[in-house]
This record gives structure tokens, C-alpha cells and sequence, in this order.
């Protein structure tokens, strides 16, 4: 199927009657089937640019509708609702409803950069996903994902420290989205992990969760960091409009009461 | 590129990063005792830090850049050191994209420039450092025909199935140095780890998906997708013939290990093929014990196979 014509052949746009006569002929079923009219009246006219201001989105513009990225792509092969192609399509063309379809799977892209490797504009469509996946959070149309949870517990333990430690991680990983660290997999890997290890092995593994490592010197580059990161965000909001929704509804909320008499 | 790398590597800053200093530890024991010997030197990059992983460029990807040039800044300005050693696949991947970014970019320069003013330290420059995988070191630093004069007990029987990944290739224009011909690594089919194995007496198999995805970047968060993904790899690699697959990557590695099982308990899919740094393979037949080369400390429990082929 056309990719163009993809949105408007869904199941509820697919109209048959199990019983139709028109003018003496009998179109029952399969012979009355048509496709519902659908007029879209709900372009976002700034969605390629709000796309584009997050970092990752900066070249969708160059898309020329190819199809490589759909055609490589990992997550393709195991959930073919997720295609790359087809949302590069309609965030170009502002059909903003049409992506929203699909926002609570844009996020599972893995990064394997096997898009990026096969574009052959230099779209970088990694980025773009990652682009569209903070654009669906920042707009409040998701929850923060798991995988934006997991980016965030990261990127704090390193801007904090300077280094990670995996396990530090993963305790805060399953705390943070409210899972129990008993889970059958992770006990036998654990159990696992132990059968060979000597004992002064386990005691340094013990050791690392009490004193944690640290990078040394390392205030004046998290300062640094943090004030950069700040700006960003700034930036990102004001270029979805964000700012500007925030600040009508801060003078909404400190606007003196009036009667409506007055 | 001139070929004065054998001399070149001999003598290299080593960057383990912070996958290597816990779950990827064996990787680390393996690389630093297979260094030993064939004689190469390694030499710990002083106080670093993380180059941001597959985490922080979806925080702020020049952040990550500066992480990695902070790395590499320690190696050149701290050290001297011209030639930096990731084994780990992120870290390498990291540290080339931000060569290549600090190389084209105006505002990554920027942005690390000012990060690296505020925090102290010199900024690094493009072009100041070369960053190499252990693939590269060992490849270029001694060679097959150098590793073939020093195996001790040959990989002979051993089937390998190479598992490279996604970030040793991709994408391709952070690898300037890859896909020119004869001698160099290609990135639609890579074979470093190929040939060192080979070199070593082992019997490589096909195997369709050497740069095939783990799912690595979404583990824990979307571990469903990661644990599908991850037994197409051990599913592929039994077909093939192997018996063991040989990693490169810390992230890879644990991600099949972890997923091998959790297909196992969660999905009732049970895979037996075994999986090992190749780093601890070619410590094998260098005639290390399978405890130098770290065998206890994976998840993913050998000791039967090696036994099998008089390796352990």
C-alpha cells in the first residue's frame, strides 16, 4: 500500500453493509465496500520545525521518502507498526493526530544505527526517533518512557560523579519505574554469576556499592554540565512553545479575580 | 595508512571505561593479560571518566561529546599518549564520534570548549589522538602471523560464531579509516575478530549476524524486545554450527548472557550455546588458564566446553 494511503485504509474507515440494495441491485458485503471520506483539519504547521529543534531532528528535512530506514531497521523486524518512514512522512506533511497513533511505541527505538548506516541523505534517522520520542514527552502526549527513565538515571550518576557503576544503576533503574529486583531471570543470573567468583572477588563487588567510584576533580566539569544542560532545555521548550503556554497560564493564574458584573 | 602501527602499538594509553571496572570485568582481565603476553603495553588513561555510554547523547548529545574528549584530552594532555585503546564497543564508538564531530562540527567545538574551560582542563583538538578498539591493537600491534608463532594450545575444534555488533561499524562516517580495501576493516562485513581467532587455530563459522543489534541500549527498559532480539543472535549462532560466541563489546556480552537466561525462565526458550571475549579465547591459546583470562567471573558457564577441547 502507498504510504500516503496507509492512514486512511484502517479498519474504521472501511465501510460495508452486510445488507445493501441501491437502485433494484443487491450490493450486500464485499460489493458495498468503500472507504469512509476523511478530511484532516488538524495540521500542525510546525511540527517538522518543532522535530527539527530537538537534537537528533535537525536533518528530517532532508528526507526523500526512500524507505531505507524502515527497510534496515531492527525494531521493523519484530513490530512492523514501527516504521520510521512512515513518521518522518507525516511529521514532514504536520499530521500531528496521525503520529499520535503511534506514541507509545516511537520510543523502542534501540539506537543500532542500522537506519543511519542505510540513509542515503544523511537523515540520521536514529536521531529523528530520539528527536520524536522527547518531542511526544516534552508536548505532554507520554509519560516519560522507560528508556528516557533509564537515560536520565544514567546521565545523572555521571554528571554527578564523573563515572557509573552498573549495579548503582540498575537498583535505581528498578526503583524509579517501581519494579521489584527479585525477578526470576535476574535471581538465576546473579546465582550464576556467583557459582565461580572467589570470595575476594564478591567482597570488592560488595565494597563498590559502600564506596562508590568517583572521577577526581570533577565539581567544576558537573557545574559546567549542568548549567549547559539547563540552557538546552530552555532552548527546547521555547521552540515547541512551551514558554509561551507556561507563561499565559502563569498571568492566568495571578490575573486579579474580576465579577463578571464588573 | 603507512604501516608503522606494529611499532605504534606497542605502547598505548588504555581506556577500560566503566563497564569494564564491573560487569564487564572479565573483558578487562582478559585484554590487560592477553597484553601481557604478546607483549604490548598498556597504560591506564589517568583519572577518567565515562564517555557518556548509549545514555547521555539522548540527555544532550554534545554532552556526550565532551565526555569523550575529556578522555581523550587526559590521554594527550596528561600523558602524551598519541594512540588511545578502547576495548569496549561504546566507549570506542564514543570517542570516534566525537573526533569526528570535534573534526566538522563548529558548535560541538564550542560547546566543549567552553565545558573544558569551565572545568579546568585543556580542551582537546581533532586530530590530537588516534582512538583504536583491542581489535585494532592486536590486529595491527602483532598481527596474525605474529600470534600464529605464539599460540600454545590451538583453538582447533572450538566453533565460533564472531559477534561484532552495532557500534564497532555504525554508522560508517565516524569510521574514516574502515571500508578502504585490502587490510582494512569493513563495516558491512567486519572480520578483525575473524581473523585473530583464525590466527589462533579456531574454526569460525557463517554466522549471518555478526553486526546484527542485541537490543544493548534498552536492556532494562524494554527487556521483552532486548531478550527477542538477543535469541535471534544465540539462535542463529547454534544453526551455524558454533558452540561459542565470541564478543568484543561489554554491553553485547552481558546483554546475551542476561537475555539467555531470561529467555530461558521467562519464555521457556533454552539456548546452550556459550559465550566468551574473544580476548579470553586468545589468552587460551596463548596458553593462559582460563581463571588469568577470567572464565569464572562470566555468567555464561564454559568450563565444560573448554575441558571438552583441552583448554582448561
Amino acid at each position: 500500500m502507498p504510504i500516503h494511503e496507509k492512514h486512511l485504509i484502517r479498519p474504521e474507515n472501511i465501510k460495508s453493509h452486510e445488507k445493501l440494495v441501491l437502485d433494484g441491485i443487491d450490493v450486500s458485503g464485499h460489493w458495498s465496500t468503500f472507504i469512509e471520506t476523511r478530511v484532516v483539519k488538524d495540521y500542525n504547521e510546525n511540527l517538522e520545525v518543532e522535530i527539527a529543534a530537538l537534537p537528533g531532528g535537525e536533518n528530517i528535512h532532508r528526507c526523500w521518502q526512500c524507505g531505507s530506514c524502515t527497510n534496515s531497521c531492527t525494531v521493523n523486524a519484530i513490530n512492523p507498526d514501527f516504521n520510521p518512514r512512515f513518521w518522518i512522512y507525516l511529521i514532514r506533511l504536520g499530521m500531528e493526530e496521525e503520529l499520535l497513533r503511534d506514541k507509545d511505541i516511537i520510543w523502542q527505538c534501540v539506537s543500532c544505527n542500522k537506519c543511519t548506516y542505510a540513509c542515503p541523505r544523511d537523515v540520521a534517522p536514529e536521531g529523528v526517533m530520539k528527536a520524536t520520542a522527547h518531542w511526544l514527552e516534552l508536548k505532554g502526549h507520554t509519560k516519560p518512557s522507560p528508556s528516557t527513565i533509564f537515560d536520565d538515571v544514567f546521565t545523572e550518576q555521571v554528571v554527578a560523579t564523573g563515572v557509573i557503576e552498573d549495579g548503582l544503576v540498575l537498583r535505581n533503574f528498578f526503583k524509579r519505574t517501581g519494579q521489584s529486583l527479585n525477578q526470576p531471570w535476574l535471581v538465576e543470573m546473579i546465582k550464576r554469576m556467583m557459582a565461580h567468583l572467589p570470595v575476594a572477588m564478591l567482597m570488592k563487588m560488595g565494597l563498590a556499592t559502600l564506596v562508590h567510584p568517583r572521577t577526581g576533580n570533577w565539581g567544576a566539569a558537573r557545574d559546567a554540565i549542568n548549567e549547559y544542560v539547563a540552557e538546552q532545555d530552555a532552548h527546547h521548550r521555547q521552540a515547541l512553545g512551551l514558554e509561551s503556554l507556561v507563561e499565559m497560564a502563569r498571568q492566568e493564574a495571578t490575573k486579579p479575580f474580576q465579577h463578571a458584573a464588573e | 595508512m603507512t604501516d608503522n602501527r606494529a611499532e605504534k602499538y606497542k605502547k598505548v594509553a588504555y581506556y577500560p571505561g566503566c563497564a569494564l571496572e564491573g560487569s564487564g570485568h572479565a573483558y578487562n582481565r582478559s585484554t590487560k593479560e592477553v597484553g601481557k603476553a604478546l607483549g604490548l603495553e598498556l597504560e591506564d588513561v589517568k583519572n577518567w571518566n565515562c564517555c557518556g555510554a548509549m545514555e547521555v547523547k539522548n540527555v544532550d548529545p554534545k554532552v556526550q561529546t565532551y565526555l569523550s574528549s575529556r578522555v581523550m584530552s587526559q590521554a594527550v594532555n596528561e600523558m602524551g599518549h598519541s594512540v588511545v585503546m578502547a576495548p569496549c564497543n561504546g566507549c570506542y564508538h564514543n570517542l570516534k564520534k566525537a573526533e569526528y564531530d570535534l573534526k566538522n562540527d563548529e558548535a560541538s567545538r564550542q560547546v566543549v570548549n567552553r565545558i573544558s574551560s569551565k572545568a579546568g582542563h585543556k580542551t582537546y583538538q581533532a586530530g590530537e589522538i588516534e582512538t583504536i578498539h583491542a581489535l585494532d591493537w592486536i590486529k595491527h600491534g602483532i598481527g596474525e602471523e605474529g600470534l600464529k608463532s605464539r599460540v600454545k594450545r590451538s583453538l582447533k575444534g572450538m566453533k565460533v560464531a564472531n559477534y561484532y555488533g552495532c557500534m564497532y561499524t555504525r554508522p560508517r562516517h565516524i569510521f574514516p579509516e574502515k571500508d578502504k580495501g585490502a587490510g582494512t576493516e569493513s563495516t558491512s562485513k567486519p572480520h578483525f575478530m575473524d581473523d585473530l581467532l583464525a590466527a589462533a587455530g579456531a574454526d569460525n563459522v557463517d554466522f549471518p549476524l555478526k553486526t546484527a543489534c542485541c537490543g544493548g541500549a534498552h536492556t532494562l527498559s524494554d527487556s521483552d524486545m532486548s531478550t527477542k532480539l538477543v535469541l535471534n543472535i544465540l539462535k542463529a549462532a547454534e544453526a551455524s554450527g558454533a558452540n561459542v560466541i565470541a564478543t568484543e563489546c561489554p554491553t553485547c556480552h552481558t546483554g546475551l548472557e542476561m537475555h539467555q537466561i531470561r529467555a530461558e525462565k521467562k519464555f521457556g526458550v533454552k539456548t546452550n550455546v556459550k559465550i566468551l571475549y574473544f580476548t579470553q579465547l586468545l589468552g587460551l591459546a596463548l596458553g593462559l588458564t582460563p581463571r588469568t583470562v577470567g572464565v569464572h567471573e562470566n555468567v555464561s558457564d564454559s568450563f565444560a566446553l573448554l575441558k571438552q577441547q583441552g583448554l582448561a
